[in-house]
């Protein structure tokens, strides 16, 4: 289980700035017609992208200096909207792969799906979000390092404290966010939790 | 001190405590889509698992059916394959599927209640965040993604973390023309686009009391907007009343025992709360959004607001707002050219909010204007079937207005019916975020379906009780 383990992330960083970054602008809904996953990654941010493009400013996810990015900035409230996990299943497809996110604050079932993907969302507060993108757009190729053990996130001289809600931290940790395994471990109880409830049986 | 129906449904279902330190909660109900669930029994089979309880999933097709013609095969590919998936995995485990040729197709969150299938004191999920909708029964419902649909298929389980419960009181009465869409949208405007966060809402107050079972379900279905993962409202005779009879409802003497169990879930007299909200029922207006966020609102009389009303850090995405949805702050929200309306979704889809758009414009000659393209979308084939039986397709026909088949259409345009370029929608759905309708510079302006049929008939965004007369005295 030692590749399940997130303890750090390593890896330069992607700024998406903006509060209330839903759903539907991470993955438009029209590319949610598929059955398989795979092909997300190619449309994530696409609407923003192209309209960011047809203002002559290119959306961080188009800009060369951050192609490389492995770490995703962003603002409050990030991933509101939809239950569905297309959304960070297109983030982790892009590009290299974003394998963490750091925000102001994130919505509460994107978070929960990225946790279930092995996706840590750690929290900074306002003024660490600020430092950590202006220090990604002044320094595109700087190597950000995400300590879930320490709590964390540092390149060079800047070192920004960031939070996770110790449940889920301890399931990064440990390796044990891919929930089935633990879930189907509880067999037994699941049984009698089932025949306590009266209208598992119809009340009969 | 008493416990919530949030606190006796969360510890009823408690499984155990897992080592992170979260909650297994048994999930009494599990809907599936055809959206959400195919690449979790590919994960399901990847791992060699079955369905633990195929006799508590449902499934049905919603969000791609075509709301035109719905002859197989679906004419976009990609719909027919999602379709097809769906058809595959319910055969393979045995799963009961409200299927488009039954004659019970519909939105998931209209065929559950319809269905009887979603009760009180349960725990239902679903990979759809607007799952909340079921909380009307006194369920604790919410939307899940898909490896979440892969744990409740395989262990009927999710690891959840345990919420605090706020608990909003409307209090008096709703004045005429004034529904259960703007009392969400009010409580979203009052609370945040993020104020849910961590929390459950429990609905009371005397508006809830007196409401129906289906605006019940309008509010609790965009507690999501609001931030809170799940919403509810206690049972009570409204309830047991629209339970009773249902295809999956308890009978007999089984319906007594239930009514009991249901009784014995409500949240006690003298329950905790982490925290308490009233807003005033007669405060409450006609409410439409201008913005690209449900909490961007403004009552429908007031002019919009100016970006310096906002907090520094809120201007950004105010500023954004105006620009996308080519806005002016300042000016009435009231005259705005519409393009398309749109009375459908799991917000506003069922027979009373046909009912209530029926009962203003039939007889009156209205017509829908020349240039605005109106549908109506039934949430379900029951409810088309029920709109047809009253003959409600042809008084909306006749006002100019195209009567759809049932699905999700262009609440979020995942089959053809979509915005084109900027159009601007007066819609009754739940979402107003940017491309949602389907076109990425499309527009939305969420309102209830009485203000979309306002909007639909003036031609621009218009205040309902003044196109249709609505009195003004208490009702």
């Amino acid at each position: 289980m030692d590749d399940s383990k997130r303890t750090v992330v390593i890896g330069p960083a992607v700024p998406v700035r903006g509060h209330d970054i839903d759903t539907d602008r991470i993955i438009p809904a029209r590319f949610l017609r598929c059955v398989v996953f795979d092909g997300l990654g190619a449309h994530a941010f696409e609407d923003d992208r192209a309209q960011t493009a047809a203002k002559g400013q290119p959306h961080p996810f188009d800009d060369p200096r951050f192609a490389r990015g492995r770490i995703l900035f962003a603002n409050r409230n990030f991933g509101c909207g939809s239950s569905r996990e297309h959304a960070p299943q297109a983030i982790m497809r892009w590009g290299k792969g974003i394998q963490a996110i750091v925000g102001e604050s994130f919505a509460e079932i994107f978070f929960g799906n990225c946790l279930a993907l092995g996706i840590p969302c750690a929290v900074a507060d306002e003024a660490g979000v600020r430092a950590l993108m202006a220090r990604a757009e002044a320094e595109p190729a700087a190597e950000f390092r995400l300590d879930l053990a320490a709590g964390t996130i540092s390149t060079g001289d800047l070192v920004v404290p960031v939070t996770i809600p110790e449940g889920p931290r301890s399931q990064l940790l440990a390796g044990t966010w891919d929930s089935t395994g633990e879930l189907l471990a509880g067999r037994d109880a699941i049984a009698q939790t089932a025949a306590s409830l009266p209208y598992f049986s119809t009340f009969a | 001190m008493g416990q919530t129906l949030y606190d006796k449904v969360f510890e009823r279902h408690t499984v155990r405590r897992l080592p992170s330190g979260q909650y297994q909660v048994l999930m009494g109900l599990h809907l599936i889509h055809e959206v959400t669930s195919p690449q979790a029994f590919s994960m399901l089979r990847q791992r060699g698992l079955s369905v633990l309880h195929p006799e508590r999933t449902f499934a049905t097709v919603d969000h791609i059916v075509p709301t035109h013609r719905q002859t197989r095969p679906l004419a976009d590919a990609l719909a027919e394959e999602m379709l097809v998936e769906l058809e595959k995995n319910v055969a393979e485990h045995g799963i009961r599927f409200f299927a488009p040729t039954g004659g019970e197709q519909g939105i998931v969150h209209v065929i559950g209640p319809e269905q009887g299938l979603t009760q009180p004191g349960m725990t239902i999920c679903c990979g759809d965040s607007h799952t909340s909708t079921h909380g009307a029964f006194g369920a604790i419902a919410f939307g899940i993604g898909t490896s979440q649909v892969r744990d409740v298929l395989a262990t009927q389980c999710l690891a959840l973390d345990r919420l605090k419960v706020r608990r909003i009181e409307v209090t008096g009465r709703l004045r005429p023309g004034v529904y259960a869409k703007d009392v969400a949208l009010a409580i979203i405007a009052e609370l945040g686009v993020q104020g849910g966060v961590g929390y459950a809402y429990e609905y009371a107050g005397e508006v809830f009391d007196r409401f129906s079972m289906e605006e019940r379900m309008t509010v609790c279905n965009m507690s999501i907007e609001g931030g809170a993962r799940c919403g509810y409202v206690n049972p009570d005779q409204t309830t047991y009343a629209y339970l009773q009879g249902r295809p999956y409802a308890p009978k007999g003497s089984a319906w007594d025992r239930a009514v009991a169990w249901w009784d014995s879930m409500r949240s006690d007299a003298d329950a905790h709360y982490d925290d308490v909200v009233t807003l005033r029922g007669e405060d409450i207006e006609p409410v439409v959004t201008w913005g690209i966020t449900p909490a961007q609102s403004t009552p429908i009389g007031a002019p919009l607001p100016r970006p310096e009303q906002f907090e520094a850090e809120e201007r950004a995405l105010i500023d954004e707002a105006y620009q996308y949805m080519q806005l002016r702050p300042g000016a009435p929200i009231l005259g705005t050219k519409i393009d398309v309306a749109f009375i459908g979704s799991c917000t506003n889809g069922r027979v009373s909010d046909f009912e209530e758009v029926v009962r203003h414009i039939q007889g009156r000659g209205l017509k829908v204007a020349p240039h605005v393209k109106a549908l109506i979308v039934p949430g379900s084939q029951a409810v088309r079937n029920e709109l047809v039986r009253r003959g409600y397709d042809d008084v909306f026909r006749e006002a100019g207005f195209e009567f759809r088949e049932a699905g999700c259409s262009m609440c979020l345009a995942m089959n053809p019916d979509k915005l084109e370029g900027a159009q601007l929608c007066a819609s009754s759905s739940n979402r107003n975020f940017k491309g949602r309708q389907g076109s990425p510079t499309g527009r939305t302006l969420l309102m209830s379906p009485v203000m979309v049929a306002a909007a639909a008939i003036a031609g621009e965004v218009a205040d309902a009780r003044q196109v249709f007369h609505i009195p003004q005295e208490a009702r």
